[in-house]
C-alpha cells in the first residue's frame, strides 16, 4: 500500500483562457493573490483519483494552482476493501442515515490512516485533507509548523452522534474546516469557513458541444430527442434516491409522455454502487422509456451531452453536501428540480434558479409544471447560469484557497 | 486635463466567510444575539451581503431571513430599508438593526417566540487587502482603472469605503472632490445606487458619470 501522487491532467487549459467567461479582472486578481504566496507549497489529499465530485474538482484545480506558481501536490490515500466499507458507513452515518455500530471499525479506520501516514510526507506549507476518509492523517502535523485544513464536502447537518463524536477530536487538531453550507457547522474550537465547491466551465463535462455530437450520444443510447427527457446524473447511491426519481417519473408519466435517464457510475471508494444499481434495474424493469446508464468515470462528454439534451434535470437527493451535478445543469441553462437539502439550497433559489422539492409527489408536480410552462423553465435556466457564473466556477475555488492560505499565514482571526 | 497631486491608489479586497457558533431559532434569540455578535458579523450580513444577493428580495441577510425564515414581511422590509450609506460606524448600524427588531417585537410579541422555518447562522468575514499595481492621476486614468478593476475591488472602494473614511461617501467621490476639485461629479457618483444595481451595472454607471468630465 502506498499513497499515489496523481499526475496533472494535460487537458486543463491555461488560466487566462477563463477570462473569456469570468472577465480579465477576475483572472488578474488570481495572479496577484498567487504572487503574495510566492515560494509557498501546498498538498491536497483525498481518497479517490476518479469518480465523484472531489476527484473532479482536484483534477481541474491542481494544475491551475501549479500554473499560478504554487507548488501543489495531490495525493490519494489507499486502503483495502474493509477500510472503504468502513468509510462508506461513516459517510452514510454522517449524512444521518442508519449506522450499524461496530467498534472494530474505528480500529480499521485509524490503522489504515496510520499506514498511509507512515508512507506519506507532509512538508508543504498548507495541507488540505478532503472528507473524513483521510481525517486522522492530521497526526502527521506533530512537530511541524505548517497549516492544516479539513475540507468537508458532505452534509453534516444531522450526523450520527457516535461517529461524529469519534471523528471530532481529529477535526479539532486542524487549523480550520471548510464546509459548503452554514447548516453543516458544529460547535468546534477552530474556525469554520463557508466555501462552495465549483465546476470547470472549460472541462469536457461542461464545455459547449457540437449539436451533431449531442445527437450522436442520444442515438447511441436510443434516447428520442423529440420527446421530453428527464435526467438525473448521480452515482448509484441511496442518498441520491434513484428509486424516488423513478417513482416521480411514473407519476409524471400518467399525464405527460416522457423519458427518464438515470446516468452515473461508481467511485473507487464507494463499494455500495453495484448493489444500488441492481435495485434500480429491478425498479425500472419493463419500462423501455427508462434509460439506466452505468457509465465509466471518464464519460465526461457523454454526461455533458445528456445534461444538455435534457428537458429537465432532476437531483432528488435525500442528503447532499453540495450537488455539483446541479451546478453543471444550471451552468447549461437547464431547468432544475432538486431536493431542498444541504448545499443544493445555495444553488437552487426556489422559482428563481430552479424548483425545490421535498417529496416524490412534489418532484413529480414540479416536473409536470415545467413541462407545461417552457417559457418559465427557460427563465429559470438563464438565471441559474448567471448564478453559477457569479459563484460556483473553478476560478472561485482557486481564489478562495489562495485567500485562505494568505489568511492562515497571517493569522485567521482579525487583529 | 486636471492632474491630482495625490494619485488614486487602487486596491483589491478579498473576503472569506467564517460561520460563527451562534444561531437564532426565533426572533427573540435573533434580537439578543444581534446585540452580542462581533462587528465583523454585522459587516458580513450587511455590507458583504450586498455583493452577493442578486437574486433575492433583500440585500441584507437579516432582512432575507426575516422573510424566508420567519415569514415576517413587514420586519423584512424594515430591515431591508436600513441603508448602510447612512452609517459610518458598524456600531451605529448595529444599533439601528437592534432597534428595528425590538420595536417590531414590542408591537407584535407573538412573533418573538415563533420557531423559524430555518435558523439564522451568524457569520463573520475575514478580509485580505492587497494593493494593485495601478494608480490614477486624472479622470481618464480613473475610468480606465475602473474598467480593469475586479468587482471585489469595486465593492471595497465604493461600498465598504464609508467604514474606512468615516464619511458618508466613497473612495472615488472623496478623491474626485478633494484631489480634483469636482464636487458636482463627486455627488453624481455618490448617488449611484448599489442596492438596485448589480456591481457590473454600478461600474458602468460610474464610468458613464465620469466620461463627460474627462478633459476638463
Amino acid at each position: 500500500m502506498s499513497a499515489q501522487p496523481i499526475p496533472a491532467q494535460s487537458s486543463v487549459p491555461p488560466l487566462n483562457d477563463y477570462a473569456s467567461i469570468v472577465g480579465k479582472p477576475q483572472i488578474d486578481e488570481l495572479w496577484m493573490l498567487a504572487g503574495a504566496l510566492a515560494n509557498c507549497s501546498a498538498k491536497m489529499v483525498n481518497s479517490t483519483a476518479v469518480g465523484g465530485g472531489v476527484a473532479e474538482i482536484l483534477n481541474r484545480v491542481v494544475p491551475l494552482f501549479k500554473e499560478v506558481g504554487l507548488a501543489m501536490q495531490w495525493d490519494v490515500i489507499t486502503g483495502g476493501e474493509a477500510f472503504f466499507s468502513v468509510t462508506k458507513s461513516f459517510h452514510n452515518a454522517l449524512h444521518g442515515m442508519a449506522y450499524e455500530d461496530r467498534p472494530e471499525w474505528f480500529d480499521v479506520f485509524v490503522a489504515t490512516n496510520e499506514e498511509n501516514r507512515r508512507r506519506m510526507k507532509f512538508d508543504e506549507d498548507f495541507v488540505v485533507i478532503h472528507d473524513p476518509q483521510p481525517l486522522p492523517l492530521v497526526a502527521a502535523r506533530e512537530g511541524k509548523r505548517n497549516h492544516w485544513v479539513w475540507r468537508c464536502h458532505i452534509d453534516l447537518s444531522r450526523p450520527n452522534e457516535r461517529v461524529w463524536n469519534f471523528l471530532q477530536p481529529f477535526v479539532e487538531k486542524y487549523d480550520a474546516t471548510l464546509v459548503s453550507s452554514t447548516a453543516f457547522t458544529h460547535p468546534l474550537s477552530i474556525p469554520q469557513f463557508l466555501i462552495a465547491p465549483t465546476i470547470d466551465p472549460l472541462a469536457d463535462k461542461n464545455r459547449d458541444l457540437e449539436p451533431e455530437y449531442l445527437q450522436s450520444v442520444l442515438d447511441r443510447f436510443g434516447i428520442d430527442r423529440k420527446r421530453p427527457i428527464i435526467t438525473q446524473v448521480s452515482r448509484f447511491d441511496r442518498l441520491k434516491d434513484p428509486l424516488g426519481v423513478i417513482q416521480a417519473y411514473k407519476l409524471v408519466k400518467r399525464y405527460r409522455d416522457c423519458q427518464l435517464v438515470l446516468a452515473g457510475g461508481g467511485a473507487t471508494d464507494d463499494p455500495e454502487g453495484s448493489v444500488v444499481f441492481a435495485e434500480v434495474q429491478e425498479a425500472a424493469k419493463g419500462d423501455k422509456d427508462i434509460f439506466l446508464l452505468n457509465l465509466p468515470p471518464w464519460s465526461y462528454l457523454e454526461i455533458n451531452a445528456l445534461q444538455r439534451a435534457s428537458t429537465i434535470v432532476v437531483q432528488k437527493s435525500l442528503r447532499e453536501g453540495f450537488g455539483l451535478t446541479v451546478t453543471e445543469a444550471l451552468w447549461k441553462r437547464r431547468p432544475v428540480v432538486a431536493s431542498g437539502v444541504g448545499g443544493i439550497l445555495r444553488q437552487v433559489l426556489h422559482k428563481v434558479t430552479g424548483m425545490l422539492v421535498h417529496s416524490v409527489e412534489g418532484c413529480a408536480y414540479q416536473i409536470r409544471y415545467l413541462l407545461s410552462n417552457p417559457a418559465f423553465a427557460k427563465r429559470l435556466g438563464e438565471a441559474g447560469h448567471d448564478h453559477v457564473k457569479e459563484n460556483f466556477l473553478v476560478t472561485h475555488t482557486l481564489r478562495n484557497y489562495l485567500v485562505l492560505f494568505l489568511l492562515l499565514k497571517r493569522g485567521v482571526n482579525p487583529s | 486635463m486636471k492632474q491630482a497631486q495625490k494619485p488614486f491608489q487602487f486596491v483589491d479586497a478579498f473576503y472569506l466567510v467564517v460561520i460563527g457558533l451562534q444561531s437564532a431559532h426565533t426572533l427573540r434569540e435573533f434580537a439578543k444575539q444581534l446585540s452580542d455578535v462581533s462587528p465583523y458579523c454585522i459587516f458580513c450580513h450587511t455590507y458583504h451581503a450586498l455583493a452577493t444577493h442578486h437574486y433575492t428580495s433583500y440585500s441584507s441577510d437579516f432582512a432575507q431571513w426575516a422573510m424566508a425564515g420567519c415569514n415576517e414581511g413587514e420586519l423584512a422590509e424594515q430591515l431591508g430599508a436600513i441603508d448602510v450609506r447612512q452609517f459610518v460606524e458598524l456600531e451605529e448600524l448595529r444599533g439601528a438593526l437592534v432597534r428595528e427588531v425590538n420595536e417590531y417585537l414590542a408591537i407584535r410579541p407573538v412573533a418573538a417566540d415563533r420557531p423559524a422555518f430555518e435558523p439564522f447562522y451568524f457569520a463573520e468575514t475575514r478580509e485580505v487587502v492587497l494593493p494593485i499595481d495601478r494608480q490614477a492621476s486624472n479622470l481618464a486614468e480613473l475610468a480606465e482603472g475602473m474598467q480593469q478593476m475586479s468587482l471585489h475591488s469595486l465593492h471595497y472602494h465604493f461600498v465598504n469605503s464609508r467604514l474606512r473614511l468615516h464619511l458618508r461617501t466613497n473612495d472615488f467621490s472623496n478623491w474626485i472632490e478633494n484631489e480634483l476639485g469636482f464636487p458636482e461629479l463627486a455627488l453624481q457618483i455618490k448617488r449611484v445606487d448599489f442596492y438596485t444595481n448589480t456591481l457590473p451595472e454600478v461600474r458602468a454607471e460610474i464610468i458613464d458619470c465620469i466620461t463627460p468630465w474627462i478633459g476638463r
